[in-house]
């Protein structure tokens, strides 16, 4: 099975403020929209960031072909712990899970 | 009709000069552009300074001053110097009254402050005025009086005022993004929801539509709806790039929260007028029982000193995370019996860049590399002290072997000194909406003059 980022346009993630982190897949078209709608799912989302799937909200949106998570961030934006003070890198590591 | 011309997603970004002039060519009621967000991180509020350099602001703040003096319309600055505290209002100000000197502009110019008094939202806090957001970390009236800075994002009701005095230059501090843009619209009665989702749109500049770079958008608002004009030629915006630009650093993409309501854009309709230009209508705003302005805030969460080594010893490198924790646990030991301190009290980080500094242990790729980056990272009560510490890390990180058997090995230093003082970091400690009974409340307004 193919990793996420093959199939689709497009994975980003951006802060949604200092405290939410939100990762917008591009899918491109309808049928990898549909592929990645039936092959990821939240749960597994969620433990890529070793967090809570409750705690995550999911978005699916066929007019843009979007699939969009929505999670608390991982770590607070600048905190000490922090990495990545824009939530820019964290597409990497979801544009490489393979989907079911 | 009103006609709302945006240069740029932030001052100090840059806009296209010629798709400006084809901006002012159509005639705008206002130009309106935001100068900065949390985005940058804690340390701006925290210092209360700007993260562009001073001579870009003033380039583009003077072209748009210049822009301004000949449209004979308004320009307003939301959230200006990055993080809006009053003494980025100041630094804004000064550079103003710097250029009007310059351009021999005679200028009346509001100023809408948003920080707010420790003692005040602590008093606030105390009479349960402050509401915690979803995600919000906790807090305590101590955590309120140890910010270095609190700010209040000012919404339309406060850009409206500041818009009521007839002043040609607005410099505000911390408002939402979207209120600069969507004020006029709602004072001239137009439909709210459009006047907020259209602000929305707008907010970036054109990153809305293709060419995000060009900067310039023209947001024209009606009674129904909104139309979205990229300025620049080789701009385009399409019910796609419009409708997609809900996604950004939007945590729900049909919901924004704003002071006094929501806007709901689930039922927007987004058509392409022409190649390059999109109407949306059907977006609803939705007003709150309570007026509430959200808060941001900023703590020392300690100092810092940093340092950089490299390593390209074969051996080294694959086994660098079982070196790494090594150092770590003879240097942290060393520090407690040399200084006396307890082991709680500071901490040394050893970030590998080339295995695992993006995620750390969420981190699923495992490729050896040839060469790793060690960034050293100490975090302690005082600069003195970080800055101690890592002059203790300091020969682990030049000389420390894997084993004891082998000959000392030495690793690569970029630089001399190898200790970088970071100063005072910071963190966000507020995601709370503070409740007011007028919106002017948590804000002053002050009209000068110059010339």
């Amino acid at each position: 099975m193919a990793n996420l980022g093959e199939i689709v346009e497009k994975v980003r993630s951006k802060n949604a403020g200092p405290f939410w982190l939100t990762i917008d897949i591009f899918c491109g078209t309808a049928p990898a929209f549909a592929q990645v709608c039936e092959g990821l799912s939240t749960e597994r989302v969620a433990s890529i960031f070793a967090a809570e799937a409750k705690t995550l909200k999911r978005f699916e949106i066929p007019s843009l072909n979007v699939v969009k998570f929505s999670l608390p961030r991982p770590v607070i934006q600048g905190s000490v712990a922090d990495r990545d003070m824009h939530g820019a890198s964290w597409a990497a590591l979801l544009s490489e899970v393979e989907l079911n | 009709m009103v006609r709302v011309l945006i240069p740029s997603g932030a001052l100090g970004l840059n806009y296209d000069k010629t798709a400006l002039e084809r901006g002012l060519a159509s005639k705008p009621d206002i130009i309106a552009i935001d100068g900065g967000s949390t985005d940058s991180g804690p340390a701006y509020l925290g210092r209360g300074i700007s993260k562009y350099a001073r001579a870009s602001t003033k380039v583009e703040w003077k072209g748009l001053m210049e822009a301004r003096a000949r449209a004979g319309v308004p320009l307003v600055i939301g959230t200006a110097g990055t993080c809006g505290t009053d003494s980025a209002v100041d630094w804004l100000l000064g550079i103003t009254r710097e250029i009007a000197g310059e351009l021999k502009q005679t200028l009346k110019i509001a100023v809408l402050r948003s920080s707010q008094s420790n003692a005040d939202i602590a008093k606030a806090y105390a009479n349960n005025r402050l509401h915690a957001l979803p995600n919000a970390p906790d807090i305590s009236e101590q955590t309120l009086l140890d910010c270095t800075n609190i700010v209040a994002l000012a919404g339309a009701e406060q850009i409206s005022a500041a818009l009521e005095t007839g002043a040609d230059i607005i410099i505000a501090g911390r408002t939402t993004d979207t209120a600069i843009i969507a004020a006029l619209p709602l004072m001239r009665g137009l439909n709210a929801g459009a006047a907020w989702h259209g602000a929305k749109i707008g907010e970036c500049g054109a990153l809305c539509a293709t060419n995000p770079q060009s900067g310039v958008v023209l947001i024209d608002f009606d009674d129904e709806g909104f139309i979205v004009t990229p300025m620049a030629e080789t701009s385009r915006a399409t019910p796609h790039t419009v409708s997609a630009h809900m996604l950004y650093e939007n945590s729900d993409p049909f919901i924004l929260y704003e002071p006094g309501g929501h806007l709901d854009v689930s039922a927007a309709e987004y058509t392409a007028l022409d190649e390059s230009r999109v109407r949306v209508t059907g977006s609803k705003w939705v007003q709150s029982d309570r007026y509430t302005v959200k808060l941001e805030g900023a703590v020392v969460a300690g100092y810092q000193s940093v340092l950089i080594a490299l390593l390209r010893d074969k051996r080294y490198v694959e086994n660098a995370q079982e070196w790494a924790d090594d150092i770590k646990d003879k240097c942290t030991q060393k520090v407690v019996d040399r200084l006396g301190i307890l082991a709680d009290e500071f901490e040394i980080e050893l970030r590998l860049i080339g295995k695992n500094a993006s995620f750390g242990p969420l981190e699923t790729r495992t490729n050896d590399p040839h060469e790793i980056g060690v960034l050293a990272i100490v975090t302690a009560k005082t600069q003195d002290l970080a800055t101690e510490i890592a002059q203790i890390l300091n020969p682990y990180l030049l000389h420390h072997p894997l084993t004891s058997e082998e000959e000392q090995p030495t690793f690569a230093f970029p630089f001399s000194p190898a200790d970088m003082a970071r100063g005072a970091v910071y963190s966000f400690c507020l995601n709370h909406v503070l409740e007011l009974s007028d919106p002017m409340d948590a804000f002053s307004l002050e009209v000068l003059t110059h010339g």
